[in-house]
């Protein structure tokens, strides 16, 4: 099942803090309700993104997703825009 | 209506009274608790001149402005290293001069914390950095600018050390101790680096 998103923004082969720092400022352009959909292929990005959810105030993570490529793994962030 | 529910009745004025005085007693203590929680901001003081602490320094500022902080970091000592963009020697005092010449001239030349060997360590964790596309300091320094980082140097120390405003690069701000700590008293969190 995959997850309904308005944007796509692709952070594949940036490392940290690039994959927030960016989708921080992806986010910015959409309007309130729409998500932001991340593909990033940075392990820590997974716990970055709850982190980043857990603290700001206008954002929600709406979903998390694995991909296994031969290339190794994608992670997609679902972050929604709530203020 | 027996005799005890008169009596409250009768008593109930002075119940209200001393109720709005407690209202007002909280609202006062409510008033000073909000005054003294914490914003959401981040301090950091960025003493070393470390190129893999100040790495790290500049990590948690992007980061946690990306995460709607308000970042303020004060350079002081061996971090005003960071800030510099050129040495200049004429009119320092002796001291001064020798300390100028020890120091890196700029954010590119800062070793690091450890396995420096004169530089090479230094320049061996920029290629691996390079090679694993982790941004630059330099990179980040500029990338902390855009997201509204509040850079302090510490105006004491640079004094101190006969470094001029004019060998640091712009946008910076100058300040004291009671510069930092107004920041990193309202902050959730204080780092010391």
């Amino acid at each position: 099942m995959s997850q309904a998103f308005d944007k796509l923004f692709d952070a594949r082969g940036l490392s940290c803090p690039m994959p927030l720092v960016n989708a921080r400022k992806e986010i910015g352009k959409l309007e309130l309700g729409q998500v932001l959909k991340v593909v990033a292929t940075d392990r820590g990005s997974v716990a970055d993104f709850q982190g980043w959810a857990k603290v700001a105030k206008n954002v929600e993570l709406v979903a998390q997703e694995t991909e296994t490529t031969e290339a190794g793994n994608v992670y997609a962030h679902y972050v929604k825009r709530t203020a | 209506m027996d005799g005890s529910a008169e009596a409250r009745l009768a008593a109930e004025p002075s119940r209200l009274l001393a109720l709005e005085e407690k209202l007002r007693e909280l609202e006062k203590r409510l008033t000073y608790l909000e005054g003294q929680a914490a914003e959401d901001r981040v301090a950091l003081v960025v003493f070393s001149g470390d190129l893999d602490r100040v790495l790290a320094a500049f990590i948690i500022a992007t980061g946690a402005a990306a995460m709607g902080q308000q970042v303020s970091m004060f350079f002081t000592f061996w971090g005003l290293s960071v800030l510099k963009k050129d040495t200049q020697l004429s009119g320092k005092t002796l001291f001064q001069k020798m300390m100028a010449l020890m120091s890196p001239g700029s954010s590119r030349n800062l070793p690091v914390s450890r396995m420096n060997y004169f530089g090479a360590g230094s320049k061996m964790l920029r290629a691996m950095m390079k090679a694993k596309n982790v941004n630059s300091l330099e990179e980040l320094m500029s990338l902390a600018k855009e997201l509204g980082v509040r850079m302090v140097a510490c105006e004491m120390s640079r004094d101190l050390m006969g470094i001029r405003e004019s060998e640091l690069i712009g946008g910076l701000e100058c300040g004291g101790v009671a510069t930092f700590l107004a920041d990193s008293l309202q902050a959730r969190t204080s780092l010391f680096i």
